[in-house]
């Protein structure tokens, strides 16, 4: 298989993993209330899935970075570092803003999530473009 | 790192894609090298220079100006 075609099937396998692993995550939410009624078991059922999934995901993402030849590997691993060090910093003085009262909400941890994905596709497409 | 990529490949007719695919790259990494905006892995130069069917240095030059 050449070495392109082994890309795209971890790059779909990755997809895969990872849609399943949101999906699951909403389901979790969501049927604990709505579907189960809170039932301890199901939901801690339903938890065990989602890290299994999770962890597979990882496993798919690995995967895909091994695979990159040296420029895509350089590409990722400045943007990850990137990623990291800025979320490090912004989220712990978005956590001191809620600690001390500058905000009046609760500094919830989707928000990190959020600045983590935007912030490393910012910084892969700013790398891509360095390199090209 | 200056190199002679572009000039070798326009001899030997051959595309980005096509000297990609042979040393097992991908082609924004090919253009990335012929542009000296990157530096390949001393594997990857070895496999450029082969393939070419010349000597490493031949192909590449250490920039000292660049120090």
């Amino acid at each position: 298989m050449k070495n392109k075609d082994i890309r795209r099937r971890n790059l779909v396998r990755l997809a895969v993993w990872t849609f399943s692993w949101v999906g699951i995550k909403a389901f979790l939410v969501f049927g604990h209330e709505s579907l189960w009624g809170g039932l301890a078991w199901v939901t801690s059922l339903m938890l065990l899935l989602d890290v299994v999934i999770g962890l597979g995901m990882v496993v798919a993402y690995r995967r895909l970075l091994m695979n990159l030849d040296e420029l895509e590997k350089k590409i990722q691993l400045e943007s990850m570092g990137l990623t990291l060090g800025l979320t490090l910093v912004v989220g712990l003085a978005y956590s001191a803003m809620d600690i001390t009262n500058l905000i009046p909400w609760d500094a919830e941890i989707g928000f990190l999530m959020q600045f983590m994905a935007v912030c490393y596709m910012v910084c892969i497409f700013i790398n891509t473009r360095r390199y090209c | 790192m200056k190199n002679r990529i572009r000039v070798l490949r326009a001899e030997k007719n051959l595309t980005q894609g096509d000297l990609a695919d042979a040393v097992g790259v991908s082609r924004q990494t090919i253009n990335a090298i012929e542009k000296e905006k990157f530096d390949p892995s001393l594997p990857t130069a070895f496999r450029i220079a082969k393939l070419f069917g010349l000597p490493i240095e031949a192909v590449f030059q250490y920039d000292m100006t660049g120090d």
